[in-house]
């Protein structure tokens, strides 16, 4: 049984069924789920969860979903003490949780799996994103193991690796001549002819609700309590959002204490880092740029819900932060060779903006934090093929110990 | 007639520039604003278009031309 109760409009509060729409048609805003809270109250309960198998569907009770589910594994990744990149921070109690362990390498299956059930309730046949890697890799993935068509826009200068990431999966890939703005006007005229289930267009609210997943474990994680301080990277603003909504409803329900005192950070690419720009000049409007960064996962000019990050960000008492495309490889790296983690370049930037929210005293040595690492390095492995500065040998002793042997 | 929701983002130099009248005048296409916000050195437009779809498509091609940003109005779907 589902507790969704209807979509609702965050800007004029109007309602509509749970139905495959995004957008107010009064206002023209994005709807979110509403949920019948005290329903939900009397089923769920610290005990309960505990007992359901582990993933993402262990808290089923909280998605807007009712039948079956469509899951390829997604859920339950690692929430691992950071001692060592905490020491290097100066943080006595730092986390990582490694979202890059789900079966596509990315948070992404998380929203997706919601997404692509929810199609399914909704009776669509086919499914349909654009996507620069992440998002078309976890719904070709989902279309599969739901026997469902997938079609799948990307920009043709996108990397072959992430061609193969998604092809994999046999959707009917399709690369589109032009930049990542044409895709997207591209898929907002597909949508008007086609009825396909657009993961982020007409799924979008479902979608968003996946992300929530990522608190709920967190906090069970950490044996039922809210971090101090959540760092989080933001393209579109969008499951931060939910990051911050997920807390929200622990609360609401009991399950943690109330009201929430997590201080939500976000965090972007200083080469596409339109959020980042209204925070620090104290609007709630954000003026959307032209993308440049190695961060592609995160390069959204024009975010859509970059409003709503900004006011979780001040609700919460948190902050924004942005970092350049060096500081991003020196954050990568960093990670990787102090808690053995190979980010994306979207990790670099949550791990550069940390050492500087730590540096500069915004996040205190003691407090309680956990850092977001939402996609996998390899398939982005080119970025910092600089590393590689192998000693080349014979196969014999005498060579190692002449080329090698002094640093042994 | 086709309607088409978009975000229309003003630069400084056309914030006085009467450009939605003149979309609607030279394309013959009717625009319906929901949501707005507009100061003296930015501003943005959330409207709705209703017109013959080859209208539309030469109106918003104008707009582009003429300095302002036109995105569709259904979140940013390439993320990730």
């Amino acid at each position: 049984m589902s507790y969704a109760r209807a979509l609702h409009c965050r800007k004029c509060g109007r309602e509509y069924p749970v139905e495959a729409r995004s957008l107010c048609e009064s206002c023209l805003s994005p709807l979110d789920v509403s949920y019948d809270y005290q329903a939900m109250a009397k089923v769920v309960s610290r005990r309960k969860l505990a007992k359901q198998p582990l993933g993402m569907w262990r808290y089923k009770d909280l998605l807007p979903v009712s039948g079956a589910v469509v899951d390829i594994g997604t859920g339950s990744t690692p929430l691992v003490r950071a001692d060592r990149l905490g020491g290097e921070l100066g943080l006595d109690e730092l986390y990582i949780k490694n979202d890059c362990l789900n079966p596509t390498y990315s948070f992404k299956d998380r929203p997706v799996s919601v997404a692509v059930t929810k199609a399914r309730e909704f009776g669509f046949d086919t499914l349909a994103c654009a996507s620069t890697g992440n998002l078309a890799a976890s719904v070709a993935a989902h279309a599969a193991k739901a026997k469902m068509k997938a079609y799948v826009f990307v920009p043709a200068d996108v990397e072959p690796g992430k061609l193969v990431g998604a092809a994999i999966y046999n959707p009917v890939l399709v690369t589109v001549n032009g930049n990542y703005d044409d895709v997207n006007r591209l898929c907002a005229r597909l949508v008007e002819r086609y009825n396909w289930g657009f993961i982020n267009i007409n799924l979008r609210p479902y979608y968003a609700e996946g992300s929530k997943t990522l608190s709920y474990e967190v906090v069970e994680q950490l044996g039922w309590r809210a971090p101090d301080c959540v760092v989080y990277p933001a393209a579109s603003g969008l499951s931060f959002t939910r990051i911050w909504k997920g807390l929200e409803e622990l609360a609401m329900l009991g399950l943690i204490e109330q009201p929430v005192n997590t201080h939500m950070y976000l965090t972007q690419a200083a080469g596409s880092s339109p959020i980042v720009n209204a925070f620090h000049s104290g609007s709630l409007h954000v003026n959307p740029v032209k993308p440049d960064t190695i961060a592609k996962s995160l390069a959204i000019g024009n975010p859509a819900n970059g409003n709503y990050a900004l006011m979780v960000v001040s609700q919460s008492g948190g902050g924004a932060c942005a970092v350049t495309d060096e500081e991003i490889l020196d954050g990568v790296k960093l990670l990787a060779q102090t808690e053995g983690i190979f980010a994306e370049p979207a990790g670099g930037v949550v791990i550069a903006s940390l050492k500087k929210l730590a540096a500069s005293g915004v996040i205190k040595k003691n407090e309680l934090t956990v850092a977001f690492i939402t996609g996998a390095g390899p398939r982005t492995q080119e970025i910092v093929s600089d590393i590689v500065h192998p000693f080349i040998v014979e196969p014999n002793l005498e060579s190692f110990e002449k080329v090698v042997g002094v640093r042994v | 007639m086709v309607k088409r929701q978009v975000m229309f983002t003003f630069p400084e130099k056309l914030i006085k520039e009467p450009i939605i009248y003149n979309l609607g005048r030279q394309f013959s296409i009717v625009t319906n604003i929901r949501r707005a916000d507009v100061s003296e050195d930015k501003g943005w437009v959330v409207l709705e278009l209703e017109g013959a779809e080859a209208d539309i498509e030469r109106g918003i091609a104008w707009v582009t031309s003429r300095g302002v940003r036109v995105d569709p109005i259904i979140g940013d779907i390439v993320e990730g």
